[in-house]
């Protein structure tokens, strides 16, 4: 396309755009005016309810909870469709092993990197997990809580420590995580529908009104399987990107020596 | 509407704007994880700490991280 044709179609959608962009917002409520009345409401009964401090958990996984499986699921599938998409086919690794002979050299990881990754990697294992279990008491919960945790291996891998994140990273662990979680938010919905009369009802206790870890009956249970299917699906993304590259590294490095 | 909110939000119409006009795909990688940390401290200034929380995680490394590898094996599989 010319620039010339380019620059017709730009300017009567962009100024189009602009006429419907301005006709949306303007009316729009001032920032912090809040007008709607499901937000008040949650915020008088939330916390006597749930016996959650952070209400938007609450809402996230009680009184929105199938909606959040929804969100789940779409993860679920998405990180399904990128390993099916990225998997590799027979005739492909023959074709790397043409190109290692090439002699391609990998960029060397700098100290400083390498430290920094290192160092951060234990701290983020805990506040990774910290973030899940107190999703119900203050901000984070098990989607926020499984990225930073899923960054882990991430971590490892930019340090270079190419044979560490395979023993630590085993495709299997991430798998079982995922369908742990997974299947862990359905058993708590159908449990709810067992004993409490409809899908994700609350069947557990729900512990001290003055948040404790384990306040907030199926929410935190709920977090916590979140946190495994986030972390799992995001790990194994991660391995589906990286597993040619690290074929392909560990077996230069074999090579070198 | 205090200072910091007028300010975090022109700071995000800058980013926004600078990803955009970046043309080659791996520097606006690296400007897209910065606006993604940017649109992190907008949420945290318009208090969803939440929200803040999982646009850090997901803004400024995953989706970035996501981009970078699939621009590397684009390259590669076109070597």
């Amino acid at each position: 396309m010319s620039r010339r044709l380019r620059s017709l179609l730009f300017v009567p959608l962009a100024a189009a755009f602009l006429v419907l962009f301005l006709s949306a917002t303007v009316g729009i409520p001032a920032v912090g005016n809040y007008r709607g009345p499901y937000g008040d409401v949650l915020n008088a009964v939330a916390v006597k309810e749930r016996h959650s401090t952070d209400v938007v958990t609450a809402v996230n996984f009680d009184y929105r909870g199938f909606d959040t499986l929804g969100e789940e699921s779409i993860l679920f599938i998405s990180v399904i469709g990128a390993t099916v998409l990225l998997r590799q086919r027979p005739d492909e690794i023959k074709e790397k092993d043409k190109e290692e002979d090439d002699g391609r050299h990998v960029p060397k990881i700098s100290d400083a990197v390498r430290l920094l990754c290192l160092a951060l990697a234990a701290p983020a294992v805990l506040f990774g997990i910290y973030v899940v279990t107190h999703g119900q008491l203050t901000p984070g919960g098990g989607f926020q809580g499984g990225v930073i945790l899923a960054t882990v291996p991430l971590l490892v891998y930019l340090a270079g420590d190419l044979r560490t994140f395979q023993k630590t990273t085993p495709r299997i662990l991430p798998e079982i995580a995922e369908c742990i979680g997974v299947g862990g938010y359905i058993l708590i919905g159908v449990a709810g529908l067992i004993w409490g009369g409809s899908f994700l009802q609350n069947v557990v206790p729900l512990g001290p009104e003055d948040a404790k870890v384990y306040s907030g009956g199926t929410i935190p249970l709920i977090s916590v399987a979140t946190g495994l299917a986030v972390t799992g699906g995001f790990v194994l993304l991660l391995i589906a990107f990286l597993e040619e590259t690290l074929q392909l590294r560990l077996k230069g490095k074999r090579g070198s020596k | 509407m205090d200072a910091l909110q007028i300010l975090v939000l022109i700071l995000a119409g800058i980013g926004g704007t600078a990803v955009v006009l970046t043309r080659r795909p791996v520097d606006q990688v690296i400007g897209l994880s910065f606006y993604g940390l940017i649109l992190a401290l907008m949420f945290f200034v318009f208090q969803a700490p939440d929200v803040a929380l999982s646009q850090i995680a997901i803004g400024a490394v995953a989706l970035p991280l996501m981009v970078m590898l699939a621009l590397a094996k684009v390259r590669r599989d076109e070597e």
